[in-house]
């Protein structure tokens, strides 16, 4: 039999050090969450147990001197084209437990991307591109339900009452991600951030901590499938209300929060006991089919007097479109379609990497169909999953979205170097833990002004690119499939997106 | 010719010129004097289209639809007559008379139909005679090879083509036409070559637009009118602004200064400081109609059955100029194709971005 497990030798990172530059400060001791580096005392050096590093760069980060790199291990298997690296770490590892591979962050295969597959129209001599720095651009996007027709007296005045909406700066929103998932902290950055953007974050389904109800008017509160934290006082403390049905990382089933990231104030706010996992049902219980979905709609409605839009989340999966109808036809005033590479807190690894479809593909389908049905209006769509930069949210929007969500991105400005390690709740950065040493490495008044210059700089980028396309406004944008060109891609897939072939 | 969009977001753009001339008192205006405005900025075009509307055009035939077809081939007129005689009652059919010249080579061929509602429908039902006159007018360009609906208004003849203003008018024999209302357009097509049915006006019912610029938003406000029926067909732009202004002022019940305002809508920071009311007004029109606004460079005249409608984009890319003496009220691209009609305007001056220019006949014109 084996004497060593073969997962523990053949590990993922090799820190190197460069002894005649380290000063034995112990940084990177004391930086490292996961135990991968130590100082032994009798010999005056700092050593490496490679195999708990997780390549999430905390302790190169913070050396002063530069010492260390972290390289992937050279140490390789075979190779072999079907039998890739992961395939046989992550066998041996269930070899060695029995146990469902967890991880965190979003889909990391190598799917085509059709972000990368889609170029800009810009304007030349027929139409003059318009410029942001001496023109106004506007940014400015309302989500909610959207009348068919403006019913006027005889005076011309509009007897008609809109729907409420939530009225965003800049057409991007931080996405669900839970109080336990991410440490008070991280959400206290998100919440200010959004404050001072004009726009919105969500609660995820880890409820609302009381000390943030003073951010409620930018919050979007989430009601899940497990109703962590629900109450009337939480549904009415924010903007708008999202029912969570799914989550592009794991489509088709609950969220999870491992006991360990279970503290204090996480079980106060969820109201469960600390320490115990928090694994939210696969489906609402009182949600098994469409009519039952509507139900809650009109229930949350009716909660908060018909005040606030209610928002409905769902993975990007094949039916993906005709789900969509459903819902808008259930009463919802927003739609948002979490494509597969949205990220998680925690995921079973199989799930994350093969269940559901490209958010690009999906959000094509979806305003394509509530088009064909004519509902369009009456729904806004909120695309999320994976944007990295605000060229994929151009692009997300001309293909009909009017909002983006966005979470990884805002984990990456706090200080996330994707290491995938969410699920663990030792993060070196300070996110994805509550252990109360870690959690203050985020600074909320740093960590919130870093958000604002993110969003900052993608919006500029925005107008800059809505500008040179001769648009001085982003619902002219707004499923403009026309400055698009597909490059790279097969006819069924120009089709899927409703785009045409560069060059045509 | 034969062009029938295989993409489907087909579309071209223009630089062009505009004219309109309005007597409010509801006299007939010659159709020369379009011409001669418009033909004064020949150099706007590069004769791959010009084209006018002339209301007032049929008095003996004023409560009739008046289908203007253009056939791309003699064999399309067949299933076009089959159909209207089918859908409609068929009052009177004629060839557009036309003068053959040098200038205009292999023109195809026109016809024009009075036509009037089913004896079937109620006629006091506006909405669905106008309904049923739009879905034959898209049928037709849809599904019918080679034939094109180029004017389908009450009292209405619109009179367009491949070449220069002056040619077109030559071979329209516009002198024989006169209205209350003309519009006069040349163009200046820069994506695909210049065709019969891209030229301007652009018309459905009683509205007709004239059109300089070029719409960026164009995939957003196509994709918009479809969903309520309206089938973007001839290639170019302009077309869809018809349709957005039927949409928005027949079905959806707005003034023409509140259409005006969703195509050019106030900047979200003037709003901001506008009084509750008007912000209220404003705010529920953008958020409503979003995706009827126009963005991009344009100057458009729309004409309808009591008036003119001038407007420029919300920065004003295009040049739009207005003049006027006693009831006659011009506007032009240029202040010279004014002058060329009113030479001693009492005023004239250029409307300010986004802000709509409405001209009606008065309450006593006798058309």
């Amino acid at each position: 039999m084996l004497y060593k497990n073969p997962y523990n030798h053949y590990f993922d990172y090799v820190v190197q050090r460069d002894i005649d530059k380290c000063i034995r400060c112990k940084a990177c001791v004391t930086q490292c969450s996961y135990g991968a580096n130590y100082y032994d005392a009798d010999r005056d050096l700092i050593y490496s147990l490679d195999h708990n590093c997780v390549g999430c760069m905390r302790c190169s980060t913070f050396c002063p001197t530069d010492c260390i790199s972290i390289v992937r291990n050279p140490d390789a298997f075979r190779l072999n084209a079907n039998w890739k690296d992961h395939n046989i770490k992550d066998l041996y590892k269930q070899a060695g437990t029995g146990g469902i591979i967890i991880t965190g962050m979003g889909n990391d295969k190598p799917f085509t991307n059709y972000w990368e597959h889609m170029v800009v129209d810009a304007c030349q001599v027929t139409n003059p591109s318009i410029d942001p720095l001496r023109e106004p651009m506007e940014l400015k996007t309302f989500l909610g339900r959207k009348p068919d027709k403006l019913e006027m007296n005889k005076n011309g005045d509009i007897t008609t009452k809109l729907a409420p909406q939530l009225i965003l700066e800049t057409p991007i929103m931080f996405s669900a991600m839970s109080y336990g998932s991410i440490n008070y902290n991280v959400c206290e950055s998100v919440a200010r951030a959004s404050k001072e953007l004009g726009i919105f974050w969500n609660t995820g389904e880890g409820g609302l901590p009381k000390a943030l109800y003073g951010y409620g008017k930018n919050t979007i509160v989430q009601c899940a499938s497990g109703r962590f934290g629900v109450s009337p006082e939480y549904l009415n403390a924010g903007a708008a209300i999202e029912i969570k049905i799914g989550q592009g990382a794991k489509p088709g089933i609950g969220g999870h929060l491992p006991g360990e990231k279970v503290l204090e104030g996480i079980s106060e706010t969820r109201m469960i006991p600390v320490g115990t996992d928090a694994i939210s049902p696969a489906p609402h219980h009182d949600i098994y089919s469409i009519e039952d979905l509507k139900q809650l709609i009109y229930a949350l409605k009716e909660a908060t007097r018909y005040e606030k839009p209610i928002s409905v989340k769902i993975a990007a999966v094949h039916n993906v479109a005709a789900i969509a109808s459903g819902i808008a036809r259930a009463g919802a005033d927003i739609i948002a379609v979490d494509g597969f590479r949205g990220g998680t807190g925690a995921a079973p690894k199989a799930i994350r990497d093969n269940v559901g479809i490209p958010t690009e593909v999906a959000i094509a389908a979806v305003d394509e169909r509530l088009r064909q049905e004519g509902i369009r209006n009456e729904v806004s769509l909120v695309a999320a999953g994976g944007f990295r930069n605000s060229s994929d949210i151009i692009k997300a929007i001309a293909l009909g979205a009017d909002a983006v969500y966005i979470a990884t991105s805002a984990l990456m400005a706090v200080g996330c170097t994707l290491c995938q390690q969410c699920h663990r709740g030792r993060c070196a950065w300070g996110i994805t833990t509550n252990d109360p040493e870690l959690s203050k490495r985020v600074n909320p008044e740093l960590a919130a002004e870093r958000l604002v210059n993110l969003i900052h700089a993608w919006s500029n980028e925005i107008k800059e690119m809505l500008g040179l396309m001769g648009i001085n406004s982003i619902e002219s944008l707004k499923g403009n499939r026309d400055r698009l060109r597909g490059v790279g891609l097969s006819e069924v897939e120009l089709q899927a997106l409703g785009i045409k072939q560069a060059g045509i | 010719m034969g062009i029938k969009s295989s993409t489907p977001y087909g579309k071209d753009f223009g630089g062009c010129g505009l004219a309109g001339i309005i007597d409010r008192s509801g006299k007939s205006v010659a159709g020369n004097m379009i011409v001669s405005s418009l033909t004064s900025m020949k150099d706007r075009g590069n004769g791959l289209g010009s084209g006018y509307a002339v209301y007032g055009a049929y008095p003996e035939f004023k409560d009739n639809f008046g289908v203007h077809v253009m056939y791309n081939d003699a064999g399309a007129r067949e299933p076009v007559e089959q159909l209207l005689k089918t859908k409609l009652k068929l009052v009177h059919a004629e060839p557009v008379p036309v003068k053959k010249i040098h200038a205009i080579a292999d023109p195809p061929e026109f016809w024009r139909y009075f036509v009037d509602p089913p004896d079937s429908m109620d006629k006091t039902d506006e909405d669905a005679i106008d309904d049923l006159i739009v879905n034959i007018v898209m049928d037709i360009n849809e599904r019918i090879d080679n034939a094109y609906v180029v004017s389908s208004g009450k009292n209405l003849g619109v009179f367009k083509g491949v070449g220069h203003p002056d040619a077109i008018a030559e071979f329209f024999k516009m002198q024989d036409y006169s209205g209350y209302l003309l519009l006069g357009h040349t163009r200046f097509p820069t994506n695909t070559p210049g065709w019969w049915g891209g030229a301007h006006p652009f018309t459905i019912l009683d509205w007709s637009i004239v059109h300089n610029g070029e719409i960026s938003s164009y995939g957003t406000n196509k994709r918009y009118v479809e969903m309520f029926g309206y089938k973007c067909t001839l290639l170019t732009d302009t077309e869809v602004v018809a349709y957005l202004l039927d949409l928005l002022i027949r079905k959806k019940g707005l003034s023409l200064a509140a259409a005006a305002s969703v195509l050019a809508p106030p900047f979200w920071k003037d709003i901001e400081d506008m009084d509750p009311h008007k912000k209220d007004y404003y705010t529920a029109l953008r958020v409503s109609y979003a995706n009827a606004s126009l963005n991009g460079p344009f100057a458009i005249l729309m004409g309808f059955d009591n008036g003119i409608l001038g407007l420029n984009d919300r920065i004003k890319l295009r040049p739009l100029i207005v003049g006027k003496k006693g009831d006659i009220v011009a506007i032009a691209s240029e202040e010279s194709a004014i002058r060329e009609v009113i030479p001693e305007p009492d005023d004239v001056w250029a409307p300010k971005a986004g802000e709509p220019i409405i001209v009606t006949l008065k309450e006593d014109a006798k058309q």
